[in-house]
Order: C-alpha cells, then structure tokens, then sequence
C-alpha cells in the first residue's frame, strides 16, 4: 500500500549515468537540545521528538511537496526496499518505536527521524556533484534549524550520538564503480592508501557489507577540525585520483590481455540472457561487467543505465515486491533470473570495433 | 628504554600509524602480556593509551546525571546519550577525538540560531554585571535601566520564544 513511497513523482528525465562515479550523497547528522539522543531516550521522549520534528520538518520548504512515513506504518519488506534503495538505513529500519522519514518528491532528500542521531538529513545525486550536494543539504539543514534548536556546542560544533560524526555532523560518501583496480588486484592498495587520509572504503550497502558488483561506497571519516567545504574538497582529490587510477587499471587490463576481459564480458551476457537460478551477489558482478563493456563502448549507453537499475533490483526485497508474495530464498533465485532473462534478452552481441576512450 | 605503564625496561616497541600519523609506545614484557600486545588483530595504541590508569581512577565513577550514561557504557558502545554527556565526559572524550579527527575544534557550520543565542547570552552577562556594578555605586537610576533591559532580553531568550 505504500508502493507509491519507492518511487520518484517528479516528472524530470533521469540524468544519464556516469561511467564510474555512480552517486554522489551528503548526509548530516543532528540533534535537538533537551531530549537524549534516541539510544538513551525513554518512549515518550522519542514520541514527542517525533512529533517536534515531523512538525518542524512540515515547515521547511524544500520538504513542502513531500511524503512523510512513520516506520510503525510500514512492513518488514517496504522497510527493506527503502534500504535498498538507499532511503533508509538499516539501523533506522530495525527501529523498533517512534522512527520516521521523510521524503522529498524526487526522492533525492531524505530526513530520518530517531535513527541514531534525532535527525539525519541526507542528499543523493548522479554522478559526482559534491558542490550541487552539499549546497541542498546545507540549505535544507538551515531551514530545518529554523524550526527547531539544535544541541551545538561552540568547540566542538554539532554534538552527535557517536564521537565519530562530531563536529560538521557531515559524511559525505561517492558510490564508484572499479572492476579495473578489482580485477587487476589493485583494490587493497587503493583502500590501504586512502584509509591513512582519513577516508573509507565500504561496500555497497554501507557498513559491513561486501564488494559484490566492485561498487564502493568511499567517504571522509573525520567530521571535526575541518570545515566541510575543506573535508569536501579532500574528498574530491582523492576521488578524482580514484577515478585516474581506475581508467588507468582499464586501460592495462585491456592491452595487455584484452580477449580474457572481453571474455568476462561476454560470458556475463551470456548468463544474464540463459540463467535460470541466480544469487544477487553473482547477478550484480555480471552486472558490473555489463556496465564496464559499456564504458568501453562495446555496448549502447542505455545498458549502463539497465545495469544501474538492476544492481538495485536484483537486491532480495525488491525481488520479493515484485512476487507479490512471500517467497522462499531459492524461488527467489529463480525469480530474479527471470527478471533477468527478460530484460537482457534482446542485448546485443559486444560491438568490438566500437571502443572509445 | 622505560616502560611506558610501570617503571620497568621495555623490551616491546610498538609502531602504529594512525590517520598517517605516526605513535610508537615502548612496554615492558609483563605489560605487553598484560595489555594483549601478543594478538596484535586486538591492539590499538588508542585502546592502550584509554587504559592509563591515571585517567581509570578518576573516570570510572563518571555517570551522566542527565541521561544516566556511565563511562563504561561509553567504552561498551561507544556512543553518548544526550547533550550534557559532552561535558561530563570531556575528559576521556579529548584525546579520543584528538586521534579520531583532524583537530579538536569545529571549524564548520554554526546553526544561526545558536548564533543569536550565543550573543544573547553574553550581552545578558554583560547586562548582569553592569547592573552589579551600577548598584555597588548607588547609581540607582542606570540601575533601574539596566534592570528593565535584562529583563527585555531574558524574554527574548527565554525557550518559550
């Protein structure tokens, strides 16, 4: 019943997808003065920071035209496709009381409620847009502030739950695509090396999970002792060193044995087209080449984007959604093949004369 | 070489690097068996440091009156519970977040809420000690200005408006 919640209204075209940098988000942590934060609060406290923030929220003019949701309202499974369509969190959508969110028409704000901070305000764009992103969230985060009083202390900025988001109360964080540094090995070295520049790799659903698709999600650890327009910028020099090192790794992987690559590709296609029983982490690494033999141009651009699209849809709940009911781990897998099969079976063969650069 | 936890010779170096800067600690054999050193997955300089029993002794009775947080549910979960945990737990919280982030001080945004609180405040003090001052000189005409003032501004900064 709240299908109409995963998806966008505004009727803007979708911006074309990027060949490695997939998405850029901002997302700020806050809290209101006066009231525990939300893992020491009593039910009624979070009750009423609920309501103080729905209300406030309401206000805001940005959020005006948007859907607001308390999580009582939903099931286990709209919860888990908010989750994978990167909406919520995962911490916010095991919240047993008082939880809430809202969501911006275009589906590119969204506002948590009691998560573990009382506020968490967040910005998604295509591509990398650091300067665009921020710009939304630092606007929106001021017409939120006008409504409500938030806990700041003047040495140590926004006071947040855990000490590690203190300070800007900011995570800014790029969704990239590297089959290059993946399949030349070269990953644990780019990860090692930005760790020691305060700057995380994870997979791509946040915190503890796995690489599967070679989709990483890379953000600034340290929030205080840097105003955000410098942790951004930081932020934006590693990336774009990033980016080099990727198309560098592509580059080689393709010189020096171009038919093994061009043969991963083209098996994954084969897959794709043929499988009958299919996991989502195999799904999304056949989908990662997919998306690698386009950027080469070896397939139309439109695959890129049917790529992007399934990543998030051979995901378990949005697989579930589109059963219509519950269903068993290996129906599962048999489903999600179909979905597959459909949507890839009119994909060309690779078109090898067509590279660029 | 001295131990860096008792007085006796140290005999294990430990070298970590962390947010690219460089801490080496020097322990003697018993404190290294003591502290885990000999699993180096467990070992964190930061974990080593957070131990100092100076710090133990007068932090482990440490209990946020406003939320009930203790510093050992703060080591646990490593998370605060409300705003005035950041004052009771200042202590042990500055040389976590010294390692933790790039500086101690907030260089970011200020709400502009708290702004116009901030210097509400401080002209509120201000007032308060002009006043003091224009009753200690039995100027009590200023006094009566003064007075009239700080009230006009305790309502404006009172969480009503």
């Amino acid at each position: 019943m709240f299908h109409d919640l995963f998806f966008s209204k505004s009727k803007t075209k979708v911006p074309k997808p990027c060949p490695i940098a997939l998405s850029t988000r901002v997302r700020l942590a806050r809290n209101l003065r006066e009231f525990p934060f939300p893992g020491r609060a009593q039910s009624g406290q979070k009750k009423a920071v609920l309501s103080k923030c729905m209300k406030a929220l309401g206000k805001v003019k940005n959020l005006k035209a948007c859907t607001s949701v308390e999580l009582d309202e939903l099931s286990e499974l709209d919860r888990q496709i908010l989750v994978e369509k990167h909406l919520i969190s995962l911490e916010l959508s095991q919240s047993d009381e008082s939880g809430g969110v809202v969501l911006s028409d275009d589906r590119s704000c969204s506002v948590m409620v009691n998560e573990e901070d009382h506020l968490r305000i967040q910005v998604l764009a295509n591509g990398l847009d650091f300067k665009k992103v921020w710009k939304l969230a630092d606007t929106l985060d001021s017409g939120i502030e006008s409504n409500l009083d938030y806990a700041f202390d003047s040495q140590l900025g926004f006071l947040t739950a855990c000490p590690t988001n203190l300070g800007t109360g900011m995570r800014a964080s790029v969704m990239m695509h590297l089959p290059g540094l993946v399949l030349s090995k070269n990953m644990d070295k780019v990860i090692n090396a930005v760790n020691h520049l305060g700057i995380a790799v994870r997979g791509l659903f946040g915190e503890g999970s796995d690489a599967s698709g070679s989709i990483f999600q890379i953000s600034n650890q340290q929030t205080l002792g840097e105003s955000e327009s410098a942790i951004l910028e930081r932020l934006q020099d590693t990336l774009e060193n990033i980016v080099h090192q990727e198309k560098m790794a592509r580059e080689k992987l393709m010189e020096d044995d171009g038919v093994r690559l061009v043969d991963k590709m083209s098996r994954a296609m084969g897959a794709l087209k043929n499988c009958y029983l299919i996991q989502s982490a195999e799904a999304m690494d056949h989908l990662s080449l997919i998306r690698l033999a386009a950027d080469f141009g070896f397939l139309p651009e439109k695959f890129r984007a049917l790529a992007d699209r399934m990543f998030i849809e051979v995901q378990p709940g949005h697989v579930q959604l589109s059963a219509g009911k519950p269903i068993e781990p290996s129906e599962r897998d048999h489903l999600r093949a179909e979905i597959l099969r459909k949507e890839f079976i009119r994909m060309p063969q690779l078109n090898l004369d067509a590279q660029v650069d | 070489m001295k131990c860096h936890h008792c007085d006796s010779q140290a005999t294990v170096h430990l070298t970590q690097i962390i947010n690219g800067q460089m801490h080496k600690m020097d322990l003697c054999e018993s404190c290294a068996q003591e502290k885990g050193v000999t699993n180096p997955d467990n070992l964190s300089i930061g974990n080593l440091l957070d131990d100092q029993p100076k710090i133990d002794s007068s932090t482990a009775s440490m209990t946020c009156e406003s939320c009930g947080t203790t510093h050992q549910d703060f080591k646990k979960g490593g998370r605060l519970g409300c705003e005035a945990c950041y004052h009771v737990f200042r202590p042990v919280l500055e040389p976590l977040l010294d390692g933790m982030h790039a500086g101690i001080n907030h260089l970011g945004k200020i709400p502009s809420r708290s702004l116009k609180k901030k210097s509400l405040v401080e002209s509120e003090e201000t007032l308060r000690q002009a006043l003091h001052k224009a009753v200690e000189e039995e100027n009590y005409e200023k006094a009566a200005e003064l007075r009239d003032h700080l009230k006009k501004l305790q309502s404006q900064n009172s969480p009503t408006t």
